[in-house]
């Protein structure tokens, strides 16, 4: 199996990892039998996503895709977050290994379950801004 | 502690080593002659398998004429247990006993011989990673045709009661085949006494390249083949001889069996060092027998971590070793064995296993103990799930 030299890098120095204390929106989703796990905070000013900060339990991919998708989300409005997908994550990272394409996804849904948790806070249901966020409940994917 | 290269990975695969290389050379070279042909340059190929066969026959107590050279491991389990089902099934015999913690080697083919029609029980095996002898022995039935139990276990190195099982399935009048990939040159074999009727070998555990193996079969069981074609392996097995491989596998074998209980006593040391420095990070623990076990292979879980992640970490670090975890298996769950000793999988999922060989010293050992710590506890400090589990959390709660 062959990583990019992008998902090392990733792996290696991954971007944004930690834990904002005052979040404005908290989300992990995965579970411990498949492997990985992955929680996001994020910090939203006027729309914008000033911070994010991630911890993933998981493989290589996964941790690489958790930071990849943190650094293409800060700083950017809640709506362009939104339309950031799993594929983009990985067409950033120059591409993962067909295996791994599963390891992938959380990053994606983390981001999204943050930012349902953010709606929350606010009041407003997310199921309207941002659609269905129930999670598989295999590990297959 | 300067960073250096450690590879501790030799149940995956080991590097040819000098005197191999140097035994092999000449007919990768000079001597390339067909060992069918008439010639001399052929004969010379002859004469070289012909030694290389009792080598290793010696090594293991068996004789010259019941060892079949083969491509390795895999290709010597196969054969043992297809076609000792063949012979169990034209007698009215279909039913195989083996255990769950095999190599996929034993495994698959087990499953593939239950989609035509044979049954199979899988014994299980205590949370130590031992099979029991009663276990085996309950199992067998009138119509069992082989049993198949490995020798060492390669993941988490524990060595199976295999003269006693030999000697129930010899009592019993049934086949015993027994896959001693990873337990040549770390256990004293001895076929004829341990009562083994057929036993797989593999080159590239012991220092000899890939694609080279064995299959001992005991005088008069006499299965049938394989691989179907030319005259080679006395009819048994077809296929121009890869000389060079033979050379090696059997010089591989003779150096390894040379002096196992000096072998033993230095490896297990280290081995036993690393155990007790890595299982002093809190949440970890040793998997598989400490006594019963291959004198290198160390097998360790860390609770909050994943073991790819462990293993990307590791390399980064220089230190070459593997994991029972999905991510490492290509499937989605962790090794079979972590689980048929009874570990939850998010703890499987943080394995980490290091085999040693000949080739390490205490200087890797040292390094290994100082790396391991530091490279779970930053794993740790990034990951939920151990969050979680300081939080005393309940994580393998469905
Ligand atoms: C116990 C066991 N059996 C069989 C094999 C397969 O051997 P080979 O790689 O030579 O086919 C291996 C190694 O992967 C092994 O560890
Ligand atoms: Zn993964």
């Amino acid at each position: 199996m062959i990583y990019s030299e992008k998902v090392m890098d990733h792996f290696a120095n991954p971007r944004n990892v930690g834990e904002i204390p005052d979040a404005d929106g908290v989300g992990e989703v995965g579970n411990a039998k498949c492997g990985d796990i992955m929680k996001m905070y994020i910090k939203v000013n006027d729309g914008i996503i000033t911070d994010v900060k991630f911890k993933t339990f998981g493989c290589g991919a996964a941790v690489a895709t958790s930071s990849m998708a943190t650094e293409l989300i800060k700083g950017k409005p809640i709506e362009e977050a939104l339309k950031l997908t799993n594929k983009a994550v990985i067409e950033a990272l120059d591409g993962l290994p067909a295996v791994k394409l599963h390891c992938s996804v959380l990053a994606e849904q983390a981001m999204k379950a943050a930012l349902a948790d953010y709606y929350r806070r606010q009041g407003v249901d997310p199921a309207l801004i941002i659609g269905d966020l129930s999670a598989p409940d295999t590990c297959e994917i | 502690m300067d960073k250096r290269f450690v590879y501790a990975d030799n149940s995956a695969t080991t590097k040819i080593s000098k005197p191999v290389l140097e035994a092999m050379m000449p007919y990768l070279t000079d001597h390339y002659g067909n060992a069918s042909s008439i010639y001399s340059l052929g004969m010379d190929s002859a004469r070289a398998i012909l030694n290389a066969r009792e080598t290793v026959a010696k090594a293991i107590g068996a004789k010259t004429g019941e060892i079949y050279f083969t491509s390795g491991g895999s290709e010597s389990d196969n054969w043992a247990i297809k076609c000792a089902a063949e012979v169990g099934a034209s007698k009215g015999k279909k039913h195989i006993v083996t255990t769950v913690f095999e190599h996929h080697a034993v495994l698959h083919t087990c499953q593939y011989l239950e989609k035509h029609g044979f049954e199979v029980t899988y014994v299980p095996v205590d949370e130590m990673g031992l099979v029991h002898v009663s276990d085996i022995e309950k199992a067998l039935r009138d119509d069992t045709c082989l049993v198949t139990v490995m020798f060492a276990n390669n993941e988490i190195g524990t060595i199976q009661p295999i003269a006693e099982i030999g000697a129930l399935c010899r009592e019993k009048k049934i086949l015993f085949h027994t896959d001693a990939v990873q337990a040549i040159g770390n256990v004293e074999i001895d076929v004829a006494e341990m009562n083994i009727d057929l036993l797989s070998m593999s080159g590239h555990k012991i220092h000899a390249p890939k694609g080279i193996g064995a299959l001992y079969m005991r005088t008069g069981i006499n299965l049938p083949n394989l691989i179907h074609g030319g005259a080679q392996e006395r009819s048994k097995r077809a296929g121009t001889e890869n000389v060079a491989g033979i050379v090696a596998l059997a010089t591989a074998i003779s150096e390894c069996t040379k002096n196992i209980p000096e072998k033993q006593a230095r490896l297990s040391k280290i081995r036993d060092r690393i155990i007790a420095e890595l299982t002093k990070i809190p949440e970890s623990r040793l998997n598989g027998d400490p006594i019963k076990r291959l004198p290198g292979n160390v097998n360790i879980s860390f609770r909050g971590i994943e073991g790819e992640s462990l293993l990307l970490s590791l390399d980064l670090e220089g230190i070459c070793a593997s994991s029972g975890s999905a991510c490492t298996s290509g499937s989605l769950d962790p090794s079979h064995v972590l689980l048929a000793i009874g570990l939850p999988h998010s703890t499987a999922h943080g394995s980490l296993r290091l085999s040693l060989s000949d080739e390490n010293t205490e200087e890797d050992a040292d390094y290994i103990c100082e790396v391991v710590p530091r490279v779970v506890e930053k794993l740790r400090a990034m990951s939920p799930l151990w969050e979680r589990i300081l939080r005393d959390e309940d994580i393998d709660a469905e």
